[in-house]
């Protein structure tokens, strides 16, 4: 863990698609610090960049310009191969449309981070069931996703998102998919079992029923942070700049 | 990461089952046709292939296969004997006598005539009697297609007569003789009593056979004999392939099998590869998603290539299982006895079938090569 508490920062952060006359500005100069032990929510309307900023901050694209440090590393310094092996062992990731093999059962989907990074098949078998089963799912370890519930396969990408112990968690719209009690219980289940002193989580989402399991809520419009908000007054360090921080363009 | 690609392959039954069949489908067409094709052009040279006695054929410096003669003269055997290297030379007639059944059935056959004293060139595989009784006036050796054809719906039995050319002649054996490229009878009978059952004319000798001494090497003595002779000497494997190739080149069943087998190879690995391909095709999310969690490229062409190569691999075995049990079926006929499934044939079809995989397996590689993982994020 970094002295000052940060698993994320962004300074001035850029990214842009395209050149000439399709150049599509996506990221216009970010500044925004995600820190271990927290949940901390990026929320804006569709089209202003969120999505963009995980996948630079997970090491999924590039960026164009600024400084980017993530658990301490700085993601330029790596090669394409050590961005892929930092990935595996340092983050997770949940997606909005789950993206579970439909192939696996539950408890073999939870093992795929595991068997990625060469834990025999067994044994990583064995953690997926024991992890479900910590997560409420021990009697549906052996379903295939398509006998389960959104809900159900939103809980089972959590666990494989967590299985390899990352110290990093994306979540994009991990609620967006499902009603309104599903996701509750799928926000709940994030706050209590993926926060962990050691991990900081970072969730893209529109849903503002589940606003009140953030620790921090960064606003984004036009490919800015526009606001960061901490909703519980939250005790332990805040975002680096302020609780409330307007970014000028 | 084995078992993910396994699992991901076989999770679709119907998916699966079609790639499977598709392969199988394939290889069954490209073994079947390719085989039968091998065969056929096989039986040009049946004949030649059955005297295992001699190994070197020595004929008209004209002739350019089985069924094309022209007759050498007596003299000609004599020369080839005297050729240093070669152990013993016989004369073999061939011809074409009409043999009729007394109830009135006939068919033009193909009469082989064997040298009186030695009968090298006999039928060896024999389902009755013996080619020995040929020593005996006015007998001949039919094989059991040929008496099938001539007497139907009968038992097998010797003693029957037959009437080749206004000579009755007495069936002494029933041969095993390969099918011939025509389904005609094959007879068997001694050189002196063959050229009768035809007309004579001033020469009759087809062929001399001949092996050489021991440690000439048939080629050397084919060599020998042309050099010191003036005729064509070619030891048996290549008067076979000279029929083969005749055949090739001057009939049109190159042109219809090969349109049969390219249609075949076309349809079978264009839809066996494009089914493949497009089964990556629809897992690229999975695969995006792999690639997002941390599996690098190398791992994901692994998994690739070895969904490609178990595919492939079953495919090939229960095409390769139809074609020889179709093969095992169609022995016991008498009209397409002798159409084996070659491993030559196996071996093409296998090479073709990895082939399109392989060609498959990259344009899928490639899609997930240049897949982007934050493409996962996007629904």
């Amino acid at each position: 863990m970094s002295a000052d508490g940060l698993a994320v920062s962004c300074r001035q952060v850029r990214k842009h698609f395209g050149e000439g006359e399709t150049r599509i500005e996506a990221l216009r100069g970010i500044d925004f610090d995600a820190r271990f032990g927290e949940l901390t929510f990026l929320v804006g309307p569709s089209g202003c960049g969120k999505t963009t900023l995980i996948s630079v901050i997970a090491g999924l694209l590039d960026r164009s310009a600024g400084d980017l440090a993530v658990l301490g590393t700085r993601m330029d310094d790596l090669s394409g191969g050590a961005r892929v092996l930092f990935r595996r062992q340092n983050v997770g990731f949940v997606f909005q449309q789950y993206n579970l093999l439909p192939a696996l059962t539950a408890a073999e989907n939870v093992a795929v981070p595991l068997l990625a990074a060469g834990v025999p098949r067994k044994g990583a078998v064995e953690r997926g069931m024991a992890l479900l089963s910590r997560l409420g799912l021990a009697n549906r370890v052996d379903s295939l996703p398509s006998k389960l519930s959104g809900g159900q396969q939103q809980r089972v990408a959590i666990a494989r998102a967590l299985i390899h112990e990352p110290r990093l968690v994306v979540c994009d719209e991990p609620t967006a998919a499902l009603d309104s009690t599903s996701g509750e219980a799928v926000m709940g289940l994030l706050a209590t079992s993926a926060v962990q002193p050691d991990r900081a989580v970072i969730v893209v989402t529109h849903d503002t029923r589940v606003f009140h399991h953030a620790d921090s809520i960064a606003r984004m419009d036009d490919g800015r942070i526009v606001e960061v908000t901490r909703p519980n007054g939250h005790s332990g360090p805040g975002p680096a700049h302020s609780s409330l921080q307007e970014v000028s363009p | 990461m084995s078992f993910v690609a396994l699992r991901m392959l076989t999770g679709d039954r119907a998916k699966y089952f079609g790639l499977v069949f598709a392969i199988a489908f394939c290889t069954f067409l490209l073994e079947n046709q390719t085989s039968i094709f091998a065969n056929i052009l096989k039986r040009t040279a049946s004949q030649i292939l059955d005297v295992t006695d001699a190994e070197v054929w020595v004929m008209d410096p004209q002739t350019e296969y089985w069924e094309q003669t022209k007759a050498l003269k007596d003299t000609d055997l004599t020369r080839v004997r005297g050729v240093p290297g070669v152990e013993w030379a016989v004369r073999l007639f061939k011809g074409s006598p009409v043999a009729k059944t007394p109830a009135g059935k006939f068919a033009v056959s193909f009469l082989i005539g064997l040298d009186d004293a030695t009968l090298a060139g006999a039928p060896r595989k024999m389902l009755m009697g013996s080619w020995e009784r040929l020593r005996e006036p006015d007998s001949v050796v039919i094989d059991k297609a040929g008496y099938v054809l001539l007497f139907p719906d009968e038992p097998l039995e010797l003693g029957r007569t037959l009437e080749m050319n206004d000579h009755r002649v007495t069936i002494v054996g029933i041969s095993d003789a390969s099918a011939p490229f025509v389904s005609l009878p094959v007879t068997h009978a001694r050189y002196s009593e063959a050229v009768n059952f035809l007309g004579r004319e001033r020469t009759e000798l087809s062929f001399i056979i001949a092996r050489p001494a021991p440690g000439v090497p048939v080629p050397e003595l084919t060599r020998r004999i042309g050099e010191l002779t003036g005729l064509r000497a070619r030891t048996t494997q290549e008067f076979e392939w000279d029929c083969i190739r005749y055949y090739l080149k001057h009939t049109g069943i190159p042109v219809n099998f090969g349109i049969t087998i390219a249609v075949a190879l076309v349809v079978g690995t264009v839809v066996a590869g494009q089914t493949f391909y497009l089964f990556t095709v629809e897992n690229l999310k999975q695969f995006g998603a792999l690639k997002a969690m941390g599996v690098n490229n190398a791992r994901l062409m692994g998994m690739i290539l070895l969904q490609a190569i178990s595919v492939a691999g079953l495919g090939f075995a229960i095409g390769t299982g139809m074609a020889a049990t179709f093969f095992e079926i169609t022995l016991n006929v008498l009209a397409t006895r002798g159409i084996v499934l070659m491993w030559q044939c196996v071996a093409l079809t296998g090479c073709c079938i990895l082939f399109v995989v392989v060609v498959a397996s990259v344009l899928s590689i490639r899609r997930v090569l240049v897949l982007e993982p934050a493409e996962v994020f996007r629904g």
